[in-house]
């Protein structure tokens, strides 16, 4: 795999699915982990706080870790089929090897980059957090990925970048979902953030989840993670950076603009049509008990965020 | 007990699976029970509808399962949630309306009441047509992507109403 290591994950943090059922000593690892990194002389620019801090900080006492087998077989990736178990499926057919990443727009360097030059030398930390679906349901998720801030200012963005707009691979050999003829959606999938929600520190380009690489279901070789936003913003396999200044046209808007905006932050306040968004389902969940959650705004993440959406109506911009 | 643990054989949301499968087989039973007479007259086969009543009783044993699925599992008898569902979310509407439509029909599906109802009882299962176009709209407003189960439901639904005009039809021609 081209995808570096973080050096410091030790092999006994790879993880087995009973971590899960340790979580607090994961966690003490992860803090410890966390202090090397910071004493090796990584610093996350001015900000007192480290993304690393925020994440812990905004972990709830019932965050257990999802179990990665869980995790790694039940998700959506509708390149590879509607069901949710398609992905683990089929997706071992798609070849993340040679990744190139195709960068255009408003930056300063753009063309086209292979995936290990983009990420050489930069620090892969673990973060552990809530993913939350907008069909309702959630999982716990250890990620090991790169702050996206460092990821896109080494390609120089300029003052008209105000959105920066990520696509995910077309390759319909590959990708049975989207040879299918009945699909609603116009291949490839796109979607995109406003560039200050890109330089968050929660928000991160994820390579890996439970210390291993990323598996091709999950979105091999890397792919978006913001925390505090509705699990289809978070696009996968991507192979196309775009810096713009204009709002992306995201997917799911295009596909139903009465149901999903351009924002998809997690808002317990506005439902969905289908799902109501005041709760949702930790899974695994089981027959008799459906571990239904009151879901929090922002994911639980409004103290980390909410201030980058200060004095806007959030029941408009869903 | 695995059956009943968290991330069991059935998948990491067990509850969700169960509604789905019952609701798949539920439409497919029910359309299987709609094609039976179709069937007939286009192949002359006329024994075959002996096994009308019993996949029609089929259909509807599915789709109460289904149904009592999403009480026992889903909403697991949380009755707010429930109201929430019936009254904010018109697929569920479409789906109970569907369900309810299909009560009569196998209160009725006996021999003695076929023959106490005589005409009335065509009548009266007229109320399948209904319910299969109201569940077929609750599973169509539940698809997002990868429309190819509600399309191929709908052109089998299409011919089926389709055919029963043409033969309606044509026995008014001939008559
Ligand atoms: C004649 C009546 C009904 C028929 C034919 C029917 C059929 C179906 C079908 C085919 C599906 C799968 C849709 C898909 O994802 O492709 C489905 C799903 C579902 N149905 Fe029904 N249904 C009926 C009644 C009901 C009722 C009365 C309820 C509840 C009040 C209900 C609740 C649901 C739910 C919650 C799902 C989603 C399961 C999931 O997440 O996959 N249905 N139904």
């Amino acid at each position: 795999m081209l995808i570096r290591k973080p050096d410091d994950i030790r092999s006994s943090e790879i993880t087995p699915e009973s971590v899960y059922r340790s979580r607090r000593e994961f966690v003490k690892d992860l803090a410890i982990g966390g202090g090397l990194l910071a004493t090796a002389g990584f610093s996350h620019s001015a900000l007192a706080v480290s993304g690393q801090q925020m994440a812990q900080a905004a972990l709830q006492p019932g965050d257990d870790l999802t179990p990665e087998r869980i995790a790694t077989s039940y998700n959506n990736f509708y390149e590879f089929g509607m069901d949710k178990a398609d992905p683990a499926q089929h997706a071992h057919t798609m070849s993340t090897q040679p990744w190139e990443v195709m960068v255009s727009g408003e930056a300063a360097k753009t063309g086209k980059f292979d995936l290990s030059d983009i990420i050489k030398g930069l620090s892969v930390e673990e973060r552990i957090y809530r993913f939350r679906c907008v069909e309702a349901w959630s999982m716990v998720i250890p990620w090991s990925g790169i702050e996206m801030k460092s990821v896109l200012e080494q390609f120089e963005p300029n003052g008209n970048a105000q959105y920066v707009e990520f696509t995910t691979l077309e390759r319909p050999s590959e990708m049975r979902g989207q040879r299918s003829l009945f699909s609603g959606i116009d291949w490839p999938y796109i979607e995109g953030l406003r560039m200050d929600e890109a330089y968050h520190p929660l928000t991160l380009m994820a390579t890996g989840l439970y210390g291993k690489d990323l598996p091709n279901q999950n979105g091999a070789p890397w792919r978006l993670m913001v925390p505090w936003k509705y699990g289809f913003k978070s696009v996968k396999s991507i192979v196309k950076i775009h810096f713009t200044a204009r709002q992306p046209k995201n997917t799911w808007n295009v596909l139903a603009p009465n149901e999903y905006g351009f924002y998809g932050n997690v808002n317990p306040a506005v439902a969905h049509p289908r799902w109501s968004q005041a709760s949702e389902r930790r899974l695994p969940s089981s027959l008799l008990n459906q571990n239904r959650i009151p879901t929090l705004p922002f994911n639980g993440y409004a103290d980390q965020v909410a201030s980058l959406y200060a004095g806007m109506d959030l029941r408009r911009n869903f | 007990m695995e059956l009943f643990d968290p991330g069991s054989v059935l998948g990491a949301d067990p509850g969700e699976a169960v509604v789905h499968f019952l609701g798949t087989w539920g439409i497919r039973m029910l359309l299987l029970s709609l094609m039976v007479s179709s069937v007939r007259r286009l192949t002359g086969k006329a024994h075959i509808i002996r096994y009308r009543r019993m996949i029609g009783l089929f259909a509807f044993a599915y789709l109460c399962s289904h149904f009592l699925a999403y009480l026992g599992f889903l909403v697991q008898f949380d009755w707010s949630l429930f109201l929430e569902d019936f009254t904010e979310r018109p697929y569920i509407t479409a789906g109970l309306a569907a369900l309810l439509m299909l009560i009569p029909l196998a209160l009725t599906s006996t021999t003695g009441w076929q023959r106490r109802l005589r005409r009335n009882w065509q009548k009266l299962h007229r109320l399948v047509y209904g319910a299969a176009l109201l569940g077929l709209l609750h599973a169509i407003w539940q698809t997002r992507e990868g429309f190819g189960e509600v399309v191929l439901y709908s052109v089998v639904l299409a011919f089926l109403l389709g055919e029963r005009i043409w033969y309606t039809l044509s026995l008014r021609r001939t008559g």
